[in-house]
Order: structure tokens, then C-alpha cells, then sequence
């Protein structure tokens, strides 16, 4: 075989191949002898694929593993312990954990459905002139005037297209 | 609004005047929004979750359906007002056992419901009777986008709207109907029924949500995903779902009557025969028995116009409602005694069960 696959557990080659549909959507797993002795492939009743595909990815020895939310301090354990994470900045920081399940856990994994538009044009504009104030003080400091009269300018052009005050609780 | 003035107006569940569908008792769509760079309500600590109840509290009573209504801290409801919200499905279990730092804000008319630091920081509702997946979905959308000019939600293009736990991302909308299926029971079909709702993604639960038991023969049929599909797209793929297993129950009560209808009517005569004598009344069996003159309206037994007392005495033979009605509190024996007492006075003036026309009353 040209190209032979490999245990999705381990790295050694697999024997094992399994195909399951759940919620009409096909799942193929790919196993060597060993992990499918332990994981209870061998006696189909009381296997789920579904739950493999979770374990696999929860499985503190896999390369996706550790690492803490930078925002809320929020560790990969605390969401085995919690099965809720911590803070939205969370996704990002677990990325390698929250991905893999998203294929067993729902349709797809890409959100298509509403999009808060106007909170986002909101928040595209406040980041422009949070690096527009930067820009200016740098420009000031390094005694940039003209720089710095163009960022003076476009805030205030900015600030004229701001909508209504938004609120987090920061 | 104060909680006193909530409780003692009709809901949309319990508005006689609404009660217009027979297998579709209601319609529920929620929504769960959190506010971005702000730790979710289950990790918070407890001035952040102060915070959050203060902001969100202050953004919804400032939208338009939420003109004059109940704005309220879970910790000024006492135990028996937190259950009557929930037997309206008004606050979820979960909400009514918050310690702290959480609230709710409901509509004048009870058609809509936030609730401010649950599993997420918002759990938008909107409780529509009857079969109205699409208006209910217009009505929360519009309050959704509402909040959205006063509040940064979370929300990334690829993960949607982010929310505590993972199988609520994306749209992260929960559209549910409350179906009436006592035929389905009756024929013991409701298992293959799960079974195959499951396979179409779809989840099947109790009247109370997670846990609860299908006293009554009343079911939540819920979507199980939220991410990968538009909220379009889950309310048509819910909507086509739900018209299969309505004409499921149809011809299951068909069947029924063609196979052996004196057995089907003994059912709803005996529970008839209770309803008006009993003088002890759990209210699993108040609501099994209510169940069965609901089908029996369904068959044409009794008049069409009763359909409404009956949805209504489904939430007031709730424990909750039961004593909020003797003003008091009574332990679950007394309240079995005041509850047969209360459907024995309403049955009383119910009108008689003919059974002529019901053979070939199909619905």
C-alpha cells in the first residue's frame, strides 16, 4: 500500500475501520489492533463512536491538551470537570478542543444563521479608533506633527459615524 | 408590573380566547446571548455576575415589548412565585434555584421572558400558543436585534454567537412545540416516535424540559443542533418534523377508533367520572386524566369550545398554582384533597359527554 493509515489514537498503522452514522451524518474512524481491543470496538453493543471522537479529543495526552484562558483563567480541566467554559475568549483558547467535537455535536461546524450586524459595525469602529488614538500619541511623541493632525482628523471623522453607546461589563 | 399583578393575569398559555389548535399547544423559541470579554454566569464571580444582571436588566426594560413589565431579581421571588413562573415556563428550573446576582425580565402579556444570568447571561424567550413557529421567530428576532444596539454580544463569523456550553453554539436557538399525543401513548408508538424524531436531530422531552415525565401525554419536540444550519433553515427542517408527527397521532387515534372505539370511549368517559367525583387528585393523574377529555373534545365527545378550559386547568392543577389559588401553602396529601376539590367544582358545570357524534368525528 502506497499509503497506509494510520491509528487516529496512536500513530501505528490501522487494521481497524469503522464507519457509523449518527444523526445522518457518516463517521469513519480509523484504529490499530491494540486501540481497538481497548476501547471495546471488538464488541460492537457497547460501542459509540461518538463518544471515542469526544474521549479522543478530551484525552489529556493528546497534543490539543493544557493551556489556560489568558482572560478568565479558565483551564482545560475545569471544562472536563464543568462541561461549560469559562468566557468566550475561551473558543479561542481551546480551539483544539471545542473543533473536534463541533463535528460529532452538531450539522456543521460553520455558523451560517444571524449575524449581529450593527453590534459589529459598532465594534469594527471602536477598534479603528482605539488604533487611531495609538497612532496619535506615537506620532506626538515622536514629534510626527503631521502624522499625528491626520489621525487628529480621521478620529474626529470617526466619531461622527459612532452610533449609540455600547455596554460590556468590563 | 409587580410579580403579584404577573401571576394574577392570564399568560398566553392559560388566555382562554387563544386556545385554537389541538395537537400543538405551544410554540417556544429561546435564544442564548452572552456579552463579550465577560466571564459566563457559571464562572463568574460574584460583582461580575452583579454587574452583568445590572446591565442586561437596565438594556431589556429599555426595549418596546418590554414596556411595563416585570423586572425582577431571582432573590426578591419567593419559592412559590419562582414556581409558578416556571409551571408558565416564564423562568426555567435552573434560573429558580440561582443563589445570586440573577433575574428575569417578563412581558405585560407573558408572551416574552429574558433571563438574565442563567447558564448564559441572556436567555431570551418568546412563548407563542398554538402552532406559530415563524411568528415566533419574527417576535424574538426583533427582540434580539433590540438588544443588540445596547449590548456587545460574543460572537464570532465562524462559531456564531458563543454561549457556556459548546452544543449551544451558532445560533444558538432552541425552537420547541408543545404537542398534545395521546393516541401515540395510548398505542405505545411515543418510543418509535423518539427514536425517530432522534434520528432527524430533533429531541423529545417532558412538559417541564430535561428530566420532567410526559404526564398528560404532552411532549416538547425540540432542535437537538444549532450550528451548521440557518435559524431559517432549523425552523423549517422543526416545522416538517413536526406535521409528520401530528399526522402520526392522527391516524394512530384513527386507528384507535376503527380498531375499538368503546375502549377509547370508556377511557374518556371514566376520566370524565373522576374528574367530576374524585375527591383525591395527584396531579400526574389530574393531568392524564385531563389528557383524555382534551382528546375526547378532539373526537367531538365534548364541545369544541372546552379545548381552552382544559389547557387552562393543565397549568392550574400544578402544584404552584394550586396553592397560589388557596392562598397558602399546603404539603402534597392536602394538596391531592383541595385539587380533586377545585376539578370537581369545574367539572361540575362541564358539559356532558356525547358520545353519538363521535363516531365519525375525526378531527
Amino acid at each position: 500500500m502506497a499509503n497506509p493509515l494510520k491509528c487516529d489514537l496512536c500513530a501505528k498503522p490501522a487494521t481497524v475501520h469503522l464507519t457509523q452514522i449518527v444523526s445522518n451524518k457518516v463517521h469513519k474512524v480509523d484504529l490499530c489492533e491494540t486501540c481497538a481491543q481497548a476501547k471495546g470496538v471488538t464488541d460492537p453493543s457497547g460501542f459509540s463512536l461518538a463518544d471515542l471522537l469526544l474521549k479522543a479529543s478530551l484525552n489529556p495526552d493528546t497534543p490539543a491538551a493544557g493551556g489556560r484562558c489568558e482572560q478568565c483563567g479558565f483551564t482545560q480541566s475545569d471544562f472536563k470537570k464543568h462541561g461549560r467554559f469559562g468566557c468566550p475568549t475561551c473558543y479561542e483558547a481551546f480551539k483544539g478542543v471545542v473543533e473536534p467535537m463541533l463535528d460529532t455535536m452538531h450539522k456543521g461546524t460553520t455558523h451560517t444563521g444571524k449575524i449581529p450586524q450593527r453590534a459589529l459595525e459598532r465594534k469594527s469602529i471602536y477598534d479603528r479608533l482605539t488604533k487611531l488614538e495609538l497612532d496619535l500619541t506615537e506620532a506626538i511623541k515622536s514629534e510626527r506633527y503631521e502624522d499625528a493632525a491626520r489621525a487628529r482628523d480621521e478620529i474626529s471623522q470617526v466619531k461622527q459615524t459612532v452610533p449609540s453607546n455600547p455596554k460590556s461589563a468590563r | 408590573m409587580t410579580i403579584a399583578s404577573l401571576i394574577d393575569s392570564p399568560s398566553e398559555l392559560t388566555d382562554a380566547a387563544s386556545s385554537k389548535t389541538a395537537i400543538v399547544l405551544m410554540t417556544r423559541i429561546r435564544l442564548a446571548r452572552n456579552l463579550s470579554g465577560t466571564a459566563f454566569p457559571g464562572w463568574a464571580k460574584p460583582a461580575q455576575r452583579e454587574e452583568v444582571l445590572r446591565i442586561c436588566r437596565e438594556a431589556v426594560a429599555a426595549t418596546s415589548p418590554m414596556k411595563r413589565s416585570l423586572n425582577i431579581t431571582v432573590g426578591e421571588l419567593s419559592d412559590l412565585e419562582k414556581q409558578i413562573l416556571v409551571e408558565r415556563h416564564l423562568i426555567s428550573r435552573e434560573l429558580s434555584g440561582a443563589k445570586g446576582g440573577a433575574g428575569v425580565v417578563i412581558s405585560k402579556d407573558q408572551a416574552f421572558s429574558v433571563m438574565v444570568n442563567e447558564e448564559d447571561h441572556l436567555r431570551i424567550q418568546v412563548l407563542r400558543s398554538g402552532f406559530q413557529l415563524k411568528k415566533a421567530w419574527n417576535a424574538i428576532t426583533e427582540l434580539d436585534s433590540a438588544l443588540e444596539d445596547h449590548l456587545d454580544y460574543a460572537f464570532t463569523p465562524t462559531l456564531g454567537y458563543l454561549t457556556a456550553c459548546p452544543t449551544n453554539l451558532g445560533t444558538a436557538m432552541r425552537a420547541s412545540a408543545m404537542m398534545h399525543l395521546p393516541a401515540l401513548v395510548i398505542s405505545n408508538q411515543m418510543e418509535k416516535v423518539v427514536r425517530a424524531v432522534n434520528q432527524l436531530g430533533m429531541v423529545v422531552r417532558g412538559l417541564f424540559g430535561e428530566g420532567s415525565d410526559a404526564s398528560g401525554s404532552i411532549f416538547q419536540i425540540s432542535n437537538q443542533t444549532t450550528l451548521g444550519e440557518s435559524e431559517g433553515e432549523i425552523i423549517k427542517r422543526l416545522h416538517t418534523v413536526l406535521q409528520s408527527i401530528i399526522e402520526h397521532e392522527l391516524n394512530a387515534r384513527e386507528k384507535l377508533l376503527e380498531a375499538d372505539a368503546g375502549k377509547l370511549f370508556d377511557k374518556v368517559g371514566r376520566a370524565f367520572g373522576i374528574l367530576q367525583n374524585s375527591h383525591l387528585l395527584s396531579s400526574g393523574e389530574a393531568m392524564n386524566l385531563l389528557s383524555l377529555i382534551r382528546l375526547g373534545i378532539d373526537l367531538a365527545v365534548f364541545p369544541d369550545a372546552s379545548r381552552s378550559v382544559i389547557d387552562r386547568l393543565f397549568i392550574e392543577a400544578q402544584p404552584g398554582h394550586l396553592q397560589h389559588a388557596q392562598k397558602g401553602e399546603f404539603d402534597p396529601a392536602q394538596r391531592d384533597l383541595l385539587r380533586a376539590a377545585r376539578l370537581r367544582s369545574e367539572f361540575a358545570n362541564f358539559a356532558p359527554p356525547n358520545f353519538s357524534f363521535s363516531t365519525n368525528g375525526k378531527n
